[in-house]
């Protein structure tokens, strides 16, 4: 299994991350069609935190015992055979019991439509995923745990 | 048939929680489980959105379908049982049915508690804390233009809320002098009740209902101050309390709840409890008692499960937490909350933050400078953050203030603590 490590160190703070994790994550994939065609737009799952000269992105660690999945009331946040943590959009109401445990703060309300718990799903149709792919600092990596 | 290794009773949170852990460790033993109601796991804190046509039954599934399956479990769903034979390692079933075990788990979770009123007994009065609860109260609705909640409580005003999006006219009857004062500061109750009563929702506070009347259907209600509110549905929602009769009569020590250990173990060797039937080791107030939350029931669930399957674990604890919406607003309560800063003695330290134009709420209760709890209504991003610090207890004094500020993120941790959080180095 991979994980996905920030580095403050060398990051800059510019975002790209945000925005190809937004476009990774639209309906064209494109990113033009996804900023200006797509309403609503699809939200970033990585998100930059930033203060003063410091800043780090920071997307969902896919713990491997997961305080959000013992946690869901409803069992729409499961572990995934691959190990990555996710959410079935069906069956989640958006109670925010997972914003409660996530000791990160990595999952984000998805208030546009059903009201869901939007959070990194490791790109399942990349070999990489997209923050870290278009780091243009390496400000974030992917290392191998276990 | 053969013996199975594991007997589960129960099969919500708890329950699933033991499979899911056992399962790690044992992928073949036999585990046989067995609950009263006739359902595939489902969430119960959704019989309120069904309650509402807010998700179907499909939506219920607290595991995917095939789960008993993929996991090996022999269910008797839909069955009883009436004792414990703890000497003879076995369980009875309504039917007669003996089942044998190794290890058993009591997860029986809670019922509600029904306080003594004149004329329960007439159509029209629900509790409501099972999918049969929702699905008889649904099919009774057609009769109903008003309702009357009694109790409010989490589950009292997640009803309440159900039904005014059913266009119910709803009243909600409160002994307490706010709802949800159990888990809310008085601030955070008047947000929360501003949400209703825009949604068209009545309260009545420091009441209680001393009769229902009606002939042989439900007309209205009496409160203790003797006036009178018509309405056609009566839901009783003051409480649930641990379904702890089969333990009892088994000899398991039992007080408010079951009593077990870190272990999730009760008195009674191979025979261990978990889940709302139980008393947990609260982590702020330091006593043991019951904590009837889900998140709590499938992790005691998974340290019972893991012990049951010989590998040794241990559960540190609850904490007190909600994390709730009622018409979209959302609002978080972890721990110690209902403490004003007027009152805060004790070495307790209250900060605040006031947005009420935008409902915006925090609050953070702290004592030797860690934090013992907090509110979060209105914008509740997060908030998980502070919920760990809780949990790790850790000294807060030197960014307390910025935990009420918004908006929250790992940045206002001093940067070793976030590296240790995050994991980083290591
Ligand atoms: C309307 C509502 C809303 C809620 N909302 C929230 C929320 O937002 N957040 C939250 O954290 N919690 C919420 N809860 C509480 C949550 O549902 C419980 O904490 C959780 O379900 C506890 O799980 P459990 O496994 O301990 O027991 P339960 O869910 O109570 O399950 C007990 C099981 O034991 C079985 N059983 C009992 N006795 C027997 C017997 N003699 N023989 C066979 N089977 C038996 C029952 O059939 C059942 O399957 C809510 C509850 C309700 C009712």
């Amino acid at each position: 299994m991979k994980r996905i490590v920030p580095k403050e160190e060398v990051c800059i703070g510019c975002r790209l991350c945000e925005i190809y994790c937004l476009v990774e994550h639209s309906k064209s994939r494109d990113i033009i069609k996804a900023f200006l065609k797509e309403i609503p737009r699809s939200l970033p799952m990585v998100t930059v935190e930033e203060k003063e000269a410091t800043s780090f992105a920071l997307q969902c660690r896919h713990c491997e015992d997961a305080p959000c999945v013992a946690a869901c009331i409803t069992g729409a946040m499961y572990k995934a055979t691959n190990g990555t943590i996710q959410n079935d959009k069906e069956r989640c109401i958006g109670c925010w019991t997972c914003i409660l445990v996530c000791p990160y703060g990595a999952i984000e309300r998805d208030e546009r439509e059903k009201k869901i718990a939007s959070k990194c799903d490791f790109c399942p149709n990349l070999e990489t995923p997209a923050c870290v792919a278009n780091c243009p600092n390496e400000a974030l990596t992917l290392i191998k745990v276990k | 048939m053969k013996m199975p290794e594991y007997v589960i009773i129960g099969n919500s949170a708890a329950a699933i929680g033991a499979i899911e852990a056992i399962r790690k460790k044992d992928k073949e033993a036999g585990i046989t489980l067995i609950s009263d109601e006739p359902y595939h796991t489902y969430s119960r804190p959704l019989i309120t959105y069904f309650l509402a046509n807010k998700v179907t039954w499909q939506q219920m599934l607290y595991r995917p379908k095939g789960f008993y399956r993929q996991n090996k479990i022999e269910t008797k769903l839909g069955q009883k049982v009436t004792k414990i034979e703890a000497k003879k390692k076995e369980v009875v079933l309504e039917n007669g049915e003996k089942i044998s075990f190794n290890k058993l788990l009591i997860a029986t979770g809670g019922k509600p508690f029904i306080p003594p009123i004149k004329g329960l007994d007439k159509k029209g009065v629900f509790t409501f804390t099972t999918f049969d609860d929702a699905k008889k109260t649904q099919k009774f609705l057609p009769e109903v233009k008003k309702a009357v909640v009694l109790g409010g409580g989490l589950i009292g005003l997640k009803l309440a809320e159900a039904l005014a999006q059913k266009w119910i006219e709803v009243t909600v009857v409160e002994l307490a002098d706010r709802v949800l004062s159990l888990i809310l500061d008085e601030a955070a109750s008047q947000l929360v009740e501003l949400v209703f009563i825009e949604n068209k929702v009545k309260f009545i506070t420091g009441q209680s209902v001393k009769e229902i009347i009606g002939n042989e259907k439900v007309k209205g209600v009496i409160l203790d101050n003797g006036d009178k509110i018509s309405c056609e549905l009566v839901i009783i929602a003051i409480g649930v309390i641990p379904r702890t009769k089969l333990a009892q009569e088994a000899g398991i020590r039992v007080d408010r709840g079951i009593i077990v250990d870190e272990f999730q173990k009760t008195n009674v060797k191979d025979i261990y409890a978990a889940g709302d039937v139980t008393e947990a080791y609260d982590l702020i107030l330091k006593t043991h008692r019951p904590i009837p939350i889900l998140p709590n029931a499938y992790l005691q669930g998974q340290v019972a499960g893991l012990n049951m399957a010989g590998k040794s674990a241990t559960y540190p604890g609850s904490l007190s937490m909600n994390s709730v919406t009622f018409f979209g607003y959302p609002v978080i309560s972890v721990g110690l909350t209902s403490l004003t800063a007027e009152s805060s003695d004790n070495g307790f330290q209250v900060l605040t933050k006031k947005k009420f134009a935008q409902r915006i709420y925090r609050k953070l209760v702290l004592k030797d400078d860690c934090v013992q709890g907090f509110i979060s209504a209105g914008n509740v991003d997060r908030s998980g953050i502070i919920t760990n610090l809780i949990k790790e207890k850790v000294k807060v004094s030197k960014f307390k203030k910025k935990l009420i500020e918004e908006p929250l993120g790992l940045i206002v941790l001093p940067k070793n603590l976030r590296e240790k959080f995050l994991k980083l180095g290591s």
